[in-house]
């Protein structure tokens, strides 16, 4: 059987993840906004008998060196030489589309063109004369819609039939840019064009020459898109586009602001309420059903007493804790991906670009912070969206302060023992809390080590889309999936090494106030004592909870060593013996702002490819959360006394 | 004319792009050459403005379109 390689190439937000999908059978997310695929992704599949790898590069407007991400496309085609590229073009906005497709073609790659979203010409009253395209073009043209499943056998055969291309377009430039390529190179004439659009890159291949025509390139590009589509676009009926009716109301110069907060009002609402309607019911099923039922099998075996309290206190108590909160979890994921989908994303960073220019942001910050309140790992990878390295930086070092959903849990327990009735302001001030300090500290950054260029928005705005129900399945799928793995790995073995180091010491097994456990912990309890936390069990849950934040719940009931039906309300009593309200919310203040989890300190790491900004991270974040929680204590002391 | 005082529903033809190099050329490749006929579609107090140039909708920061030149369609 033999074996081929392709590529799939095109503007961000054409559907190359959705055809990628479509194509390897892979349930890779894609989102309505552009900029969603951050990393190549790779995939094969058989199609009459040929095997096909598939690989999916993020979305490219241009291949010039400008950008670090243009750059890797570019190099990824010349240098790996797929055998066929699939460039998949947006049926419904070819003049923006094609501005690529001229650039492959001008470089000579085997390129043939899928035109997508087809089944939303009818629609949009548009008609496109394929035959008169691919005769202009001279490429293989193929009308698909990746969503619809349509045409996509006949794009397959195409590809395994590709016998290279042996007659290429020339995109013809105007004179002064035609004599300029005939000095510089005509054999390659790809290169001679980039050279006059500055490419760094090829700029520095070419010595001692000099020309100012970037300008007049493209422009001369989109004149020749222009002539090309005279023939090839037929408007059937006008149209006006249901994207500008929502528009008008979503982006109105008034109500844009209040509908957005209202919007993350009802998910955050919705989240808990109902969340929260299913927590006590699998409380209940944990704390009493299963470990119920494992103790009986326990006792009727004859397990050893060690064991015994092991699993049940240290594992089902621990890792049952977090699984209590899948539903919060799998709603706000829900209710995230719809805000993605549905291309509402993109207009909530419109409508906070104003504000984020206040403090030296743009509104394109704004989608990885809203992200992290679903998890701060995809969060980060996602500002790769921001063009300007400084711009990333400062996004990256931000997001942790982003409420993420495994602090989730430790609000919920704390609040409903210590703020009965009011948990819902407490929680909102927390999130609150949390944004405030990002943009604080982005404002600090902006005007201390980042200082420099301004920012500015410059962001494609998407029609919106009906969200679709499998994709979005596939996300929180995913999410939940994630999040049972982590409660059956990290926070399980995290329990079973609580366990231990909380009843053994050097001497063999021990009283739970002599253990390792609580050795550790009154080592670094003073420090926490100025914020009102200084017991050595909040030390070592705090501790234990860089490896995954909802460990700071799952090894409270280990940590206060509580029998083996310890559920909701026993944790409450023990809490209470250990906190005042105040010291209870300086605690919270401190979950939410101290050193993030390994996952988030790993991905950082990746994404700045640096250990000192990794080291910084982790460490101005605790200095803050120190502060933060300190001055909500002391202060507060001055009021309650 | 800079793009920033038009008004929403008004169409203008791109005259020039006073940016630096790189921000200049990213819009150019995202379809704002000279001559270019568009349109503003929204505009918010002092904030950001979204253009509609060749059939895509783009979300332009206030410090761009104060940059951008334009002539008003009469």
């Amino acid at each position: 059987m033999s074996e081929m390689n392709v590529a799939i190439v095109g503007n961000p937000n054409s559907g190359k993840t959705t055809l990628f999908n479509r194509l390897t059978g892979a349930n890779h997310y894609v989102g309505n906004w552009a900029g969603v695929t951050v990393e190549k992704k790779e995939g094969y599949l058989k199609h009459k008998n040929k095997r096909i790898n598939v690989i999916d590069l993020p979305g490219k407007y241009s291949l010039s060196t400008y950008s670090l991400e243009e750059k890797i496309a570019r190099d990824y085609i010349l240098n790996e030489k797929p055998d066929v590229i699939i460039n998949v073009v947006s049926a419904s906005n070819l003049e923006r589309n094609l501005y690529l497709t001229l650039q492959l073609i001008e470089m000579k790659l085997p390129i043939i063109l899928a035109i997508n979203m087809i089944d939303e010409l009818d629609r949009k009253g548009l008609a496109i004369d394929y035959a008169e395209l691919e005769r202009q073009l001279k490429v293989r043209v193929v009308p698909i819609s990746a969503a619809k499943n349509q045409g996509i056998e006949q794009l397959l055969d195409e590809v395994i039939n590709y016998e290279g291309c042996h007659e290429f377009l020339n995109v013809s430039y105007s004179q002064i840019v035609e004599e300029a390529i005939r000095t510089i190179d005509e054999d390659t004439r790809w290169k001679a064009v980039k050279f006059l659009e500055n490419d760094m890159e090829i700029r520095s291949e070419y010595d001692g020459i000099d020309f100012d025509l970037e300008e007049v390139v493209i422009q001369d590009r989109y004149t020749f898109i222009t002539n090309v589509l005279k023939n090839v676009i037929h408007h059937v009926h006008g149209y006006e586009p249901i994207t500008d009716k929502i528009d008008k109301i979503v982006l109105h110069k008034y109500l844009g602001l209040p509908i957005f907060a209202a919007v993350m009002a009802f998910v955050f609402y919705m989240t808990f309420t109902i969340g929260s309607f299913f927590v006590e019911y699998l409380d209940y099923f944990f704390s009493e059903i299963v470990s119920g039922f494992v103790s009986n099998v326990f006792t009727t075996y004859g397990v050893s007493l060690w064991l015994h309290n092991l699993i049940i206190d240290g594992v089902i108590g621990g890792v049952g804790g977090v699984l209590t909160f899948l539903p919060n979890i799998a709603i706000l994921f829900l209710f995230i991906s719809i805000l993605e989908d549905s291309g509402y994303m993109g207009r909530a960073a419109y409508l906070m670009d104003k504000w984020m220019q206040r403090v030296g942001l743009n509104g394109k910050f704004f989608i990885p912070m809203l992200l992290g309140f679903g998890c701060n790992v995809p969060a980060i990878m996602s500002t790769r969206t921001l063009e300007n390295p400084k711009d990333r930086l400062i996004a990256i070092l931000i997001n942790p302060f982003m409420s993420c959903s495994a602090r989730f849990p430790v609000y919920v327990l704390f609040a409903s023992v210590f703020f009965k009735g009011y948990e819902a302001i407490v929680m909102l001030s927390l999130y609150l809390l949390g944004i405030f300090v990002a943009v604080a500290v982005a404002y600090i950054f902006r005007k201390t080590v980042f200082k420099g260029d301004e920012t500015h928005l410059i962001m494609e705005i998407p029609d919106y889309r009906m969200p679709q129900i499998k994709n979005l399945i596939v996300h929180v799928w995913e999410r939940v999936k994630d999040y049972i793995v982590k409660a059956g790995t990290v926070i399980f073995a995290a329990s079973v090494i609580l366990w231990g180091l909380l009843n053994y010491n050097f001497s063999g097994s021990a009283d739970i106030a002599s253990s390792f456990g609580a050795s550790i912990g009154k080592f670094f309890a003073p420090v926490l004592g100025l914020a009102g936390f200084g017991n050595w069990q909040s030390a070592l849950s705090l501790l234990s909870g860089i490896f995954a934040k909802e460990i700071v719940v799952s090894n409270t009931a280990i940590i206060y060593g509580l029998g083996e039906t310890a559920n909701l309300t026993q944790l409450g009593n023990v809490l209470g013996k250990a906190f005042t309200p105040l010291s209870a919310y300086a605690f919270l203040v401190f979950v939410l702002l101290y050193t993030p989890c390994v996952a988030v300190i790993g991905v950082i790491k990746r994404e700045t490819n640096s250990w000192k900004w990794t080291g910084f991270s982790v460490a101005y974040q605790l200095v803050i959360a120190l502060t933060l929680s300190t001055l909500v204590y002391q202060i507060g002391r001055l009021f309650i006394g | 004319m800079s793009l920033s005082k038009v008004n929403v529903g008004t169409s203008v033809i791109l005259h020039q792009i006073n940016y630096g190099l790189n921000l200049k050329k990213k819009l150019q490749d995202m379809g704002l050459t000279p001559g270019v006929e568009f349109s503003v579609v929204s505009k918010t107090n002092s904030g950001p403005i979204i253009i509609e140039v060749r059939g895509s909708r783009l979300a332009l920061g206030r410090g761009i379109a104060e940059k951008i030149d334009v002539e008003i369609v009469s």
